[in-house]
């Protein structure tokens, strides 16, 4: 694709990012109604003036609530791929850098993460640790650790063999210095690309388990548990399943744009096609 | 080629040993013990009858004693009993496997048709206006959740087709037509996503192709274009979207779970869901393990028609 349009798209996808995180932030005020407040007198009212995108069974707003929702959507999705980013890199960056048994033993721990099916996993997770916010964040962390692991170890080994890395030890930089200072910086390109990637995954993910009542639990907005409570009123209240969809389509399709012009900014090799 | 049919099998072995592992170990995140679990949900106990539970589930010994145990009977076969019907795991699971299976076939089937022809038409028409909105539609693809593309669907049926779909499952042996009328739109919903990511690597894969010396050479020798795609580049373009199909059967299976809740089909996914929701351990544990070793063993089958298609993998 023309490196016009991706960068054009890239910004369109961080502008969304940038919206969703204003939204966020501002939900407080920006949204007309509380977002837990129940009205059973507006139960199931199609959108209108006063209800832009209609009740819910309790009379809820689904915008306050859609709203409300970029919030945990947002708060697992970064939390979750914080914890799986730092674990995930020290693993990768151990791993690449030691060699021998590390490697051996973190490369073995990886392959077993990664012989379940991503969303099997953090349902396994999840629901042995209970349905809840944090339990989920926990379990899509524990899925998205290893990718990080292997996006970092392989540019690891390949820096651990270059010219800078002898001048440090030589000037009697200790291995942890090398590491961090020195090769770190180096290798994380492609570590922000997965991030971004990852961030989508992540808020699909969560939205997966809130959906099938393993993450975030009732009255609080989360996308997918909203899209639970909207299955039985599927053809009479269709509004409570149609908007939070669409919320977390716009959200997760924003970091994809965004990841797909990091990529492609920081991959030469993408540049021009 | 017998040699590494031969290595990539057995290979597969610490695959399975270590999901066996981690989902032995999976249980034990439980906070307390499944006697816990048990007892809080069903009323007061004595400690004494707390401490013959434990004893009769094998967990007042050391966590290897109870691994060692748990993966003797596995490998007999035995997945242990349902807590909840007292039915052995394996069983259920079994008679749930064809749901499961065939959804997970269908949404291949379903990405595989949309995926691979509309990366070559975005590859043929390369920056053009189709190739922009084929792309961008690709991302958009990838960022529709199943579970709501699968309701959006239910959804669009009944209300321009005044179509409910079905919700007893028929086995296809019983009745092909029916069967694929059931399972066609669960398919559909799945597939997409996956489509998506055919898509794009089919068309990268066949412009990185187009750009090789034999391309230009056919092109060299009078061939028509149609022919330089269909006899040379295509057949090349193709082998590196089988590693990603393995990749995209862990992805399908994960969506079957939810994709089986929403068109509430009997499948393993629905059944893992169920025993969650029942805190029946052995059969969480059984449906894991069976739909990693699915996974497992098609990444396997993915393995060996690739290095059956590129020699350089197998003599490498």
């Amino acid at each position: 694709m023309a490196e016009a349009l991706r960068n054009r798209l890239a910004l369109v996808g961080a502008g969304i990012v940038v919206a969703m995180v204003l939204l966020a932030a501002c939900a407080g005020v920006v949204t007309p109604y509380d977002p837990t407040e129940m009205k059973v007198a507006d139960a199931l009212k199609a959108p209108s003036i006063t209800h832009l995108f209609g009740t819910d069974r309790f009379g809820r707003d689904v915008l306050s609530r859609t709203i409300h929702g970029s919030r945990i959507a947002l708060g697992v999705a970064l939390s979750s791929i914080t914890i799986a980013f730092i674990a995930g890199t020290l693993l990768g960056l151990i791993g690449g850098y030691a060699g021998g048994w590390p490697d051996l033993a973190i490369g073995r721990l990886m392959d077993v993460l990664f012989s379940f099916p991503t969303l099997i996993l953090a349902i396994g997770i999840a629901a042995m640790l209970g349905p809840g916010l944090d339990n989920a964040a926990l379990a899509i962390a524990v899925v998205y650790a290893p990718l990080f692991s292997r996006v970092a170890r392989g540019p690891v080994i390949a820096e651990r063999e270059k010219e800078y890395v002898f001048a440090a030890l030589g000037l009697g930089a200790g291995p942890l210095r090398v590491v961090f200072r020195h090769i770190l910086p180096n290798v994380l390109a492609p570590l922000i690309v997965q991030v971004s990637v990852s961030l989508a995954y992540a808020i699909l993910t969560e939205a997966a388990l809130s959906y099938l009542g393993l993450g975030t639990q009732p009255p609080a907005p989360s996308w997918g548990t909203m899209l639970n409570e909207g299955r039985t009123y599927l053809e009479t209240a269709p509004w409570m399943s149609i908007f939070p969809g669409i919320a977390i389509m716009l959200a997760v399709f924003g970091f994809n744009l965004l990841g797909d012009g990091l990529r492609a900014a920081l991959d030469p090799q993408l540049r021009g096609r | 080629m017998r040699w590494y049919v031969v290595a990539r099998i057995l290979s597969i072995l610490p695959a399975l040993l270590g999901v066996s592992v981690a989902v032995f170990l999976l249980v034990r995140l439980i906070p307390g013990t499944v006697v816990d679990q048990m007892v809080g949900t069903e009323g007061a106990y004595s400690e004494e009858s707390m401490r013959a539970l434990r004893s009769f589930f094998g967990l007042d010994q050391p966590i290897y004693v109870q691994y060692v145990r748990w993966l003797g009977t596995l490998l007999r076969g035995d997945l242990g009993v349902s807590w909840r019907t007292g039915l052995p795991v394996f069983e259920m699971i079994v008679s749930r496997l064809l749901v499961t299976v065939e959804l997970t076939f269908g949404g291949m089937v379903v990405a595989l048709a949309v995926g691979v022809p509309l990366g070559m038409l975005s590859a043929r028409r390369e920056n053009t206006a189709l190739d922009h909105v084929v792309r961008v539609a690709s991302l958009f693809s990838l960022s529709i959740p199943v579970f709501w593309q699968a309701t959006m669907l239910i959804l669009a049926v009944s209300l321009w087709l005044n179509w409910a779909p079905a919700v007893d499952f028929v086995s296809p042996w019983t009745d092909p037509l029916r069967n694929l009328a059931i399972i066609a739109l669960p398919s559909l919903a799945l597939g997409t996503a996956v489509a998506a990511v055919f898509m794009r690597m089919t068309r990268s894969s066949l412009l990185e192709v187009m750009r090789q010396d034999y391309i230009r050479t056919a092109r060299a020798k009078g061939l028509p274009e149609q022919g330089v795609l269909w006899g040379h580049a295509l057949k090349n373009s193709l082998i590196p979207l089988i590693t990603v199909a393995g990749v995209q059967v862990g992805y399908l299976l994960g969506g079957a779970v939810v994709t089986e809740e929403v068109f509430t089909l009997p499948g393993v996914g629905r059944l893992l869901l169920w025993a969650v929701f029942q805190r029946d351990y052995p059969l969480v544990q059984g449906t894991i393990l069976v739909i990693s070793g699915l996974f497992l063993v098609s990444n396997l089958i993915v393995d060996l028609v690739y290095a059956y298609l590129d020699p350089r993998i197998r003599y490498g």
